[in-house]
């Protein structure tokens, strides 16, 4: 079966694996408005034919545009959706069968949501997993320990998650996915938001973990750098199906990003002078883009903006991986004028 | 006037954003259609043994019934509106993004609540008024002038609705939970508005209190327009004297909650 | 697993996270006793609109105040105590549309009790206190003629009164598995149940009391034991024995209401929505 290009990527094939997708599908029947009151069913291959194989200690990124397939999989493989088709293993267990079972051995840190509890110390989170997965007393200190260690959690431990920072809670969800000694662990955009020092212990704490732990590490992210830092191997997956699969060097042509201001104006007006190095990329009736370095902040652009101009709205949306990986299409086709800085 | 058309642009947001909600409104008209089968009875029970209660024929304490569950959702008697995301905002800290539009945030609330209420008026409101209507006995009014008086009645209800429910939205900057809140906005919407029983069926002095309560002004107030019960001129009054009162200190609220996110810097 | 098992675990499953939103609850003490407070008050004034309409009139359909308030203590506590265990599987269909459901579905317990102590609110006892105060002031101002039989109904209907609410709860949310916009449709039978069956059969429709009797067999909560106690005639023909049938029903309302979150549970993990 034509699963893509590239697979295996050299590290992953054969028959060891820990993670095994063989022509795995999930189609979805979406309802879209046709008319006015009229819905028309529409069968939608969120995943196509995907096979992988993914060996024990790996860590893998497994990047793709919003939509592509990518949570998707992921659902499958923690066992939250039943596949509709095709072969999947997981620690030798079918995820969607043995739910319960393949909890224990797994952790799932989704970036956006804690899983913490709000109001109370963060040691009771902790002290729910221990129950809930009923962890044996002596592992459960013993790992404890070690995750406050390398994670830095010692004086946050007594603090009501509420009052953590964004950075400190993404550390306290990551150990919380710990405690219960998975072998596999699924990120789903662990930096995102957090600042540079987070995001540089958060890193340093998932090597440590790797090379510690063999734990096998499977990560979908928006931020290349997290991938660059981490991972030996990069899965591409766009339209469900894999479209790339190999070491990062493949991906490395896509250079620095570039966070997008969308400001919306009262009115209709002529591009907006922008303080230097944001600049107007398009403008559509009221609406303007701004596009500047994603290293720099947005505030002193948006206070300039907000003083001169009848503003009604803004957003910031964040380089994405959509423009990476178009980047890396128009690099493999004809190269050379698009050099990246 | 270039802000005239920016209100109206989030009136019809407001309510476009509901009218997307297609299930949960047909979960509304059920819901209310449900509630109203079951006091409906209550109050043919109650008309049996004590006719004329209150002022109100039989039919006329039954179309009371369907005019109160036509105007539950559109008047948010119970809330519903736009508050509990206000809240979240101001929680969040969101608001201070809102307090840089150059926008007011109260007119833009209300612009935006007006397009809502407008909504569930016809989603909601409509069917199970309409099924009431033709499954029991009512009494309506045969002229057009009565009728487009109670819909002035009605626009006026809203705009107390709103009143009230930004006071309890503005709260949140100065409490930290406002389940309390909120939960005393339910009950006092649901018992001051004449919901439950209309209010001129409450005896003694609690009836004297709770008609010239602001909640008289939701369901009360443009039930009495309808059904020729009290003066229209009256109802206005009582009407419009809270929309002014309320929201001018909804104002006073908003620009001691903006100084304060000034200060703390957002 | 067995049966037997799923369930231990279940129930597990649920004190720890109940326990865990306990603790939450009071790291806002202040908070909590003022809407546990508030919470009795809204729940109460339900009550006091119905003693306004005894203020005008001495029978509604046939009963008087203290019959009423009966049926309106047996209905209400059992729907409290249902509410305090389950009444979070409302938000069901809210997490399904933001996508936290799934934090549950990667946990070794059972979903279904996950969700049902999702959001635990101790506040909700201020619905079992304020049933359990008027079915107090029921039982004080009526002259029952007490037989062993009736005493021992009275704790049965509580419980099985409070089974069937759960089974509404539960089949309500299996629904918005399906229809996640949908949660007013169940506010319609939990509330709307609870308020119906406050009031007595006598003032409703046949085919309404013939539906709450045989479809959805909200009539075994208060309304058919509660006739049997108070020796009023029920208003559909039936045997004497119905109003000792709560248990058997409540078992198998509970049943199919398993079976239907199954369903709902299955279809959400098949399409993802």
């Amino acid at each position: 079966m034509d699963d893509g290009r590239g697979r295996g990527g050299g590290s992953g094939g054969g028959g060891d694996g820990f993670i095994t997708l063989d022509r795995v599908e999930k189609v979805f029947d979406v309802r879209r408005k046709a008319g006015f009151l009229k819905r028309e069913r529409q069968r939608v291959r969120a995943v196509d034919s995907l096979s992988f194989t993914v060996a024990r200690g790996e860590m893998v990124g497994y990047i793709g545009p919003n939509g592509a397939g990518k949570s998707t999989t992921i659902k499958m493989l923690t066992g939250i959706l039943t596949p509709s088709g095709g072969r999947l293993r997981v620690a030798g267990i079918d995820p969607s069968r043995e739910r319960t079972r393949l909890a224990h051995r797994i952790g799932v840190v989704f970036g956006q949501r804690t899983t913490l509890w709000w109001d109370l110390p963060l040691i009771d989170s902790y002290r729910l997993v221990h129950r809930m997965y009923r962890i044996p007393d002596a592992r459960y200190r013993e790992n404890l320990d070690r995750m406050v260690e390398l994670l830095d959690l010692g004086d946050l431990l007594d603090v009501p998650v509420r009052q953590l920072s964004l950075g400190q809670r993404m550390r306290g969800d990551i150990a919380a996915a710990l405690l219960h000694d998975p072998q596999v662990l699924y990120l789903d955009e662990p930096t995102i938001g957090l600042d540079v020092v987070s995001k540089t212990k958060v890193r340093a704490f998932l090597r440590e973990l790797n090379a510690e732990r063999a734990t096998t590490v499977l990560l979908t992210t928006h931020d290349l750098q997290d991938i660059e830092q981490l991972c030996s191997r990069v899965m591409v997956i766009d339209h469900g199906r894999l479209m790339y699969d190999g070491p990062l060097a493949g991906l490395h042509e896509a250079g620095e990003g570039e966070r997008t201001l969308v400001v919306d104006l009262e009115r209709e007006l002529p591009p907006i002078d922008a303080p230097a190095p944001a600049r107007v990329v398009r403008v559509e009736g009221a609406r303007q883009w701004l596009a500047f370095p994603a290293s720099r902040s947005a505030a002193p652009i948006v206070a300039r903006i907000a003083a001169e101009y009848p503003l009604v709205d803004l957003s910031v949306r964040e380089p994405d991986i959509e423009a990476v990986i178009a980047k890396m299409y128009a690099g493999r086709a004809g190269r050379a004028d698009r050099a990246a800085p | 006037m270039g802000s005239g058309r920016l209100y109206l642009a989030v009136a019809v947001g407001g309510f476009r954003r509901y009218a997307t909600y297609r299930a949960a409104t047909a979960a509304g008209v059920f819901t209310n259609t449900a509630f109203g089968l079951i006091l409906v009875s209550t109050y043919l029970a109650l008309w049996e043994a004590r006719p004329g209660l209150g002022g109100y024929e039989q039919a006329q304490a039954v179309t009371y019934v369907w005019l109160g569950q036509a105007l539950f959702a559109a008047l948010a008697v119970q809330g519903g509106g736009f508050e509990t995301e206000l809240m979240e905002r101001i929680r969040t800290g969101e608001v201070a993004i809102d307090l840089y539009r150059p926008a007011d945030l109260q007119l833009w609330w209300l612009a935006n609540d007006l397009g809502r209420s407008l909504f569930q008026l016809l989603g909601r409101g409509v069917v199970p008024f309409a099924f009431g209507v033709l499954v029991f006995p009512v009494a309506l009014p045969r002229d057009a002038l009565t009728w487009l008086a109670f819909l002035v009645a009605v626009v006026l209800a809203t705009v107390v609705s709103f009143a009230i429910r930004y006071l309890v939205a503005l709260s949140a900057f100065w409490l930290l939970d406002g389940t309390g809140v909120l939960q005393i906005m339910m009950v006092a919407g649901l018992f001051c508005s004449g919901m439950l029983l209309p209010l001129n069926v409450f005896p003694g002095t609690l009836g004297e209190v709770v008609r010239v309560l602001p909640w008289a002004s939701l369901v009360q107030g443009p039930a009495d327009v309808l059904l020729g019960e009290a003066g229209t001129l009256s109802t206005y009054l009582l009407q419009g004297g809270w929309a002014v009162a309320l929201l001018a200190a909804g104002r006073l609220l908003q620009s001691a909650a903006t100084r304060r996110v000034v200060v703390q810097g957002g | 697993m067995g049966e037997g098992g799923r369930l231990a675990q279940g129930v597990r499953a649920y004190g720890l996270i109940a326990g865990m939103w306990i603790r939450s609850t009071m790291a806002y003490r202040a908070s909590f006793a003022m809407t546990a407070v508030g919470s009795l008050v809204v729940t109460g004034l339900d009550f006091v609109g119905i003693m306004l309409m005894f203020s005008q009139v001495d029978a509604l359909a046939g009963y008087a105040l203290a019959e009423v308030a009966f049926l309106y203590g047996l209905s209400a506590t059992s729907f409290g105590i249902a509410d305090l265990a389950l009444g979070s599987m409302e938000r069901l269909g809210r997490r399904v549309r933001d996508g936290t459901l799934d934090t549950l579905l990667v946990r070794p317990a059972p979903v279904l009790a996950q969700v049902a102590a999702d959001r635990f609110a101790p506040r909700r006892i201020g619905r079992v206190v304020q049933g359990l105060l008027v079915l107090g002031y029921a039982l004080a101002s009526l002259d029952i003629d007490w037989t062993a039989a009736k005493l021992l109904l009275m704790p049965v209907t509580l419980v099985s009164g409070a089974a069937i609410f759960c089974a509404v709860f539960v089949a309500g949310a299996a629904f918005q598995f399906v229809a996640q916009d949908a949660s007013e449709v169940q506010n319609a039978f939990t509330y709307g149940g609870t308020t119906l069956l406050q009031y007595p059969p006598t003032v409703f429709a046949q085919e309404l009391v013939r539906g709450v009797t045989f479809v959805l067999p909200l009539a075994f909560v208060n309304w058919l034991p509660a006739s049997h106690v108070l020796g009023r005639p029920y208003p559909l023909e039936l045997p004497g024995w119905v109003a000792f049938a709560s248990p058997p029903v409540a078992v198998a309302c509970c049943a199919l209401a398993g079976l239907a979150w199954r369903a709902g549970l299955r279809s959400y993990r098949s399409t993802g929505s």
